[in-house]
């Protein structure tokens, strides 16, 4: 075997476990050589612990002796076949990650199919498809819950995916780009570059336009920074742009929380939002199966019904 | 009752000396040539010695007991690796003393958790696991968050860890309590699950 270093070790191991084998099958016999016959008993061990307590000194037990026997032949026959000693090599040619190769192959050969046959269909029909949706659902549980939610729906700082507002796009390709290319949504913290007062009055601006009770003075004067600033992302309307994940500000939708402290959080010090990259993971036909998933929980009615 | 038995159930010494020897044997077997073995002894490419905050977030690891309920050891299953990712290769734990393999699964396994969620995400888990996974029955971590880790005693950590292996620089150990200095022990384990696998990413 070529893993270890110096040729050493094959001898080293193959000689203690060869010896070990005989020594013990030597150990067994000469331990076996009390016999008794019928109605015999056997001779009490001239030694006494506690006191008074002694032992007989009986043969092994029949069962347990041929136990023992077979365990010695069992492991002739383990070595024989598999790598264990290491200069008779390896009979069956057999390794852990062959094992796993043979279990993928298999796996495949019996699925492969299944994923193919929605692999190519666009994702809008996959996501009608009963079967394709059960399939995703299962996907979903495994990979997308964690951030997501058994229910899609999302937490603070994870979005809904059961709803129509989408931060890069709901239509089935920006979905799949989505999940096959993961999502960084960054947004620069302006606590330092603003300072309190203006932070607040920005935060009061985001609320009138979000049609939220806010402060009519520091709104006004909100205003201004946001034409400024907040423009380049958001756009002038506040409406966002998917190109760079910027949120729709307008809505009632609030990816960390839309009251004044929550905005103000947002604003002093910025958001990383990072979705993970899943196409090398999961491979094309899962993704796609995914991605229909996803689509269809807001677009279907039978899901969006739930 | 023959000699040799009667020298070793009447001689305590013997029986001690006899039954070490058995055990002996298997570990002379199983366990030292492994330390002569290149996939056990060297790392594979791509794994690098933690860095000073990584380090600071795998003492935390140990001490809030993580591998208590997460191992770290991807096992050449397919439904292991369909789940976390490639299995675990012994090249990856060339520089974990003690290794965090662990043997039991009440969480998910971390082994390839790195870059699988965001800082984030890994944050609002900490604090309070059920605000993003409901059906979790993880305990909260909140008080990582407001403890700073030690960062003094960083150099001596990794001095202890170069001792057994660990090719860290002098400048590794210099740099260490002002590359740690201020952070929370919440950034630290972050740090640390972030690093966690990376080497076999993305490969099933």
């Amino acid at each position: 075997m070529t893993d270890f270093y110096s040729g050493f070790w094959g001898v080293f191991i193959t000689v203690i476990v060869i010896v070990s084998l005989i020594w013990l099958g030597v150990l067994l016999k000469s331990q076996a050589v009390i016999k008794l016959k019928k109605g015999e008993k056997a001779e009490i061990i001239d030694h006494k612990w506690d006191g008074d307590l002694q032992e007989y000194n009986n043969p092994l037990p029949g069962w347990w002796l041929w136990l023992f026997i077979l365990t010695i032949v069992f492991a002739v026959g383990y070595l024989a076949l598999y790598p264990g000693l290491v200069l008779f090599g390896n009979a069956k040619g057999w390794t852990s990650v062959g094992q796993l190769k043979q279990e993928v192959a298999k796996a495949d050969a019996k699925y492969g199919p299944i994923y193919d046959k929605y692999a190519k269909l666009p994702i809008a029909q996959v996501a009608q498809d009963k079967e394709a949706r059960e399939m995703g659902q299962r996907l979903f549980y495994t990979y997308c819950i964690q951030c997501h939610g058994a229910d899609a729906r999302g937490a603070k700082g994870f979005p809904n995916l059961t709803d129509s507002d989408w931060l890069y796009g709901g239509t089935p390709e920006k979905i799949l780009e989505t999940i096959e290319k993961g999502r960084h949504g960054q947004m620069p913290a302006f606590g330092a570059a603003f300072g309190e007062e203006k932070v607040r009055d920005v935060a009061n601006y985001v609320m009138q336009i979000a049609g939220k009770p806010h402060n009519e003075l520091r709104a006004s004067r909100g205003q201004a920074t946001f034409q400024q600033v907040c423009v380049a992302c958001h756009g002038a309307d506040g409406k966002g742009n998917k190109d760079v994940g910027a949120p729709n500000l307008t809505d009632k939708v609030w990816l960390y929380g839309g009251s004044e402290a929550t905005i103000i959080e947002t604003v002093t010090n910025g958001r990383n939002n990072v979705m993970p990259a899943w196409k090398d993971f999961l491979g094309d036909s899962k993704v796609h199966l995914l991605a229909a998933y996803v689509y269809g929980l807001s677009s279907t009615p039978v899901t969006a019904a739930k | 009752m023959n000699k040799a038995q009667k020298l070793i159930e009447t001689h305590v010494g013997w029986l001690i000396v006899l039954t070490i020897t058995t055990i002996s044997v298997a570990m002379l077997v199983e366990i030292l040539p492994l330390m002569f073995s290149k996939s056990v002894t060297k790392p594979i490419e791509g794994v690098k010695p933690y860095t000073a905050v990584q380090l600071a977030g795998r003492d935390i690891y140990i001490r809030e007991g993580c591998y208590n309920c997460h191992s770290q050891m991807i096992r050449p299953f397919r439904a292991e690796t369909e789940r976390y990712g490639h299995y675990s290769v012994a090249g990856e734990s060339v520089y974990d003393h003690p290794f965090l393999w662990g043997s039991k699964r009440t969480g998910p396994d971390l082994a390839r958790v790195g870059g699988r969620y965001s800082d984030e995400w890994h944050r609002a888990h900490l604090i309070h696991p059920q605000d993003v996974v409901p059906e979790s029955v993880m305990p909260s971590f909140p008080w990582l968050a407001a403890q700073k880790v030690d960062a003094e005693a960083m150099p001596a950590k990794m001095a202890a860890l170069r001792k057994v292996g660990v090719p860290y620089t002098d400048a590794d150990i210099a740099g260490a309590t002002k590359a740690v200095e201020g952070k929370t022990e919440m950034d630290a384990l972050i740090a640390y699950l972030q690093g966690l696998g990376l080497a076999l990413k993305n490969k099933r």
